[in-house]
């Protein structure tokens, strides 16, 4: 478990992604009103919220998929809410792992993987094979699964391959959009592993919505809450627990946030011994 | 970035040659890294990494396969984030299948039409087998208890029929001006362009104005049948009719047969009336002859059995058209991808069926003596 430096502790740490009073509206019906977000540089940031909050929203606002009614959003410094912003350059220093995948259909797992590398660089074909090919050992893929088309692969695979193509340019961020989502137990543990493990080596910062408490529980660094169209409150498990407001408690310290906490008190007991 | 010392050395051989990389590392740099590390002579190097800054899996992949490929070569001055990248992924250094098929060309082709021909035979043995379901569903459904849903059968001939009207009849107004200008510009050079009126009577009750049609419905509704059906099976809406007790061929596919059949002699007489209609138009202002002329020169020239052909043919049109999209939305499986490929051949094979119905009828017609 990384104990990640909570970014009270290092002050002069500049967050990655910075949010300030985002407001998105659907017709008459307002998703977020005036929500604040920092993203610090390597961490894990877990994003809760009950059906409907607007963590995708929120998600496709930062990637610049929504245009926001009001609001400042910067990544790497950069301002996502100017027009003539480079999106491009920004572009290329994440990677975005789409709730479904979103893999291309009508490519293998190894082209998909290539796409970025060939949209962006001018590599050798055979570095292109090798990158690819090393990616999807990576995200623990079985070497064959390379020439498979997405079709051909179960829920978990496809995760893993769209995990393998988002990090295809070695990007510094990445957006994580219920990763664990579908998967079995087991499946869903081994992803918390490989995620933990990939922001250790590549040094990643993860925004990472989720509904499974296992997850928030075991590599979070830091977790957001949104409610009540912003961000209710951000901080630690631990401390989120704490707070005194119905819908957090209900959340954490509801039958199945106790039973994950359980799990997490057993996991480290186990670890520990 | 990387910058290339050649070592002096004493001679001896055994030395390994020393490659000073600088600067960062990284995905952006590969390409002149590759090169770099390519055109170093054969024999083991020693790669000296402590001055570098910045360091990306790609980067230690480079480094990682450099020292694979170059036994006895070694690392150093690398930071301990750069030995765990390094090892990272040495680790990921397995096997990988890149392209889906390395068989060669002309047996891929081969087996390819092979499959091709299968897939054919089997569609087809389907086909047969789906209409004859069809029909025996109808008529049970017909005598049970419950009957048609008419319900159903009346909202799909809105949507294939009354809402097609505007399309359709434009369409065979401006078929109707077609006909009567160019049948015109070509009897003037005999001076028999009265016999336009022929033309257009005879080319649109009999032929033109049901066959347009049909192929307008066959873009519009056969398209329409196998995208909805698709989706449903898709998202097991399909699958949950057949637990709730429902039978997805008596709810979904009886209505669109039956209301497509009954809508399309419809929807082709007032097709063949605006396509009159243009004509009509054209001879006016072009060739001077009166409406009223023009409608009694008409009642003349087409005898009732054009009328009756084109009718009889409708019903068989829309009947092969409904059944067709039906098929092709219940043939869906998998991904959203079959949808869209079975919706483009319920359109290319609706509206095949449809020219090749009516030419056997039209043979089939003048055989029994209607000509």
């Amino acid at each position: 478990m990384a104990e990640a430096p909570s970014p009270a502790a290092t002050p002069g740490a500049a967050p990655v992604i910075s949010v300030r009073g985002l407001v998105n509206r659907f017709g008459s019906q307002l998703v977020h009103d005036g929500l604040d977000l920092d993203v610090m540089e390597g961490e894990i940031l877990g994003v809760v919220g009950g059906s409907g909050s607007g963590k995708s929203v929120l998600m496709r606002s930062i990637i610049g998929l929504q245009t926001p009614v009001a609001g400042h959003i910067t990544v790497f410094g950069e301002e996502m809410t100017d027009p003539s912003r480079d999106l491009l350059a920004v572009s290329r220093r994440w990677g975005v792992l789409f709730q479904a995948g979103a893999l291309f259909s009508g490519l293998t797992v190894a082209e998909n993987v290539q796409v970025p590398l060939r949209e962006h660089l001018a590599l050798s074909e055979t570095l292109m094979d090798e990158i690819a090919a090393y990616k999807i050992a990576m995200v623990g893929l079985p070497g064959e699964a390379g020439a498979k088309y997405p079709a051909q692969l179960s829920g978990g695979m496809r995760k893993r391959a769209a995990l393998a193509r988002a990090l295809a340019m070695d990007p510094a961020l990445l957006f994580l959009d219920e990763p664990t989502a579908g998967l079995d137990p087991p499946g869903a543990a081994a992803f918390d592993e490989l995620i933990a493990t990939l922001r250790d080596t590549m040094r990643l910062t993860i925004f990472l919505i989720t509904h499974d408490l296992d997850t928030l529980m075991r590599i979070c660094d830091r977790v957001a809450v949104i409610a009540e169209k912003r961000v209710l409150a951000t901080g630690t498990v631990a401390e989120l627990t704490r707070l005194d407001h119905p819908w957090i408690r209900d959340y954490f310290l509801g039958p199945r946030g106790r039973a994950a906490a359980g799990a997490r008190l057993a996991h480290a007991g186990a670890r520990g011994s | 970035m990387a910058t290339q010392q050649a070592d002096a050395g004493d001679g001896t051989r055994s030395e390994p040659r020393r490659v000073v990389l600088a600067g960062a590392l990284t995905i952006d740099r590969a390409a002149g890294l590759e090169r770099l590390l390519a055109e170093e002579p054969e024999g083991a190097l020693e790669i000296d990494l402590a001055a570098v800054t910045r360091l990306d899996t790609v980067g230690a992949w480079l480094v990682h396969r450099a020292l694979r490929d170059r036994p006895g070569s070694r690392v150093t001055g690398a930071s301990a984030d750069a030995r765990r990248l390094l090892a990272e992924v040495a680790e990921a250094d397995q096997p990988c299948s890149i392209r889906p098929d390395t068989r060669p060309a002309w047996l891929r082709e081969l087996e390819k039409a092979g499959a091709a021909v299968i897939a054919a035979a089997s569609t087809m043995g389907a086909g047969l087998g789906f209409v004859g379901t069809v029909l025996l569903v109808t008529v049970r459904t017909a005598v049970s208890k419950r009957g048609i849903r008419w319900h159903a059968v009346s909202r799909q001939m809105e949507e294939t029929g009354i809402d097609a009207l505007g399309i359709v009849g434009l369409m065979s107004f401006l078929i109707g001006i077609v006909i009567a200008q160019q049948g015109a510009v070509q009897l003037e050079q005999f001076g028999a362009q009265i016999y336009t009126i022929n033309l257009i009577g005879r080319a649109t009750f009999r032929e033109l104005g049901i066959l347009l049609t049909a192929i307008m419905v066959a873009g519009r509704s056969a398209s329409a049948f196998a995208a909805q059906i698709g989706t449903m099976k898709l998202n097991e809406e399909v699958d949950a009719m057949r637990t709730i007790g429902l039978d997805p061929v008596e709810v979904l596919v009886v209505p669109r047969v039956v209301a497509l059949t009954v809508i399309m002699p419809l929807i082709g007489f007032y097709a063949s009336i605006l396509a009159i209609i243009g004509g009509g138009l054209l001879c006016w202002t072009v060739l001077d002859i009166p409406p009223a002329s023009y409608v009694q020169r008409i009642r003349e020239v087409v005898p009732m059995s054009d009328f009756w052909i084109g009718m009889a043919k409708a019903p068989f049109f829309g009947a092969v058209i409904a059944m067709t999209g039906c098929f092709q939305g219940m043939q869906v499986v998998g991904t959203a991808e079959s949808v869209g490929q079975r919706t483009t051949m319920a359109v290319v094979q609706s509206i095949f069926l449809v020219i090749v119905l009516d030419a056997f009828f039209a043979v089939f017609f003048t055989a029994i003596g209607f000509v």
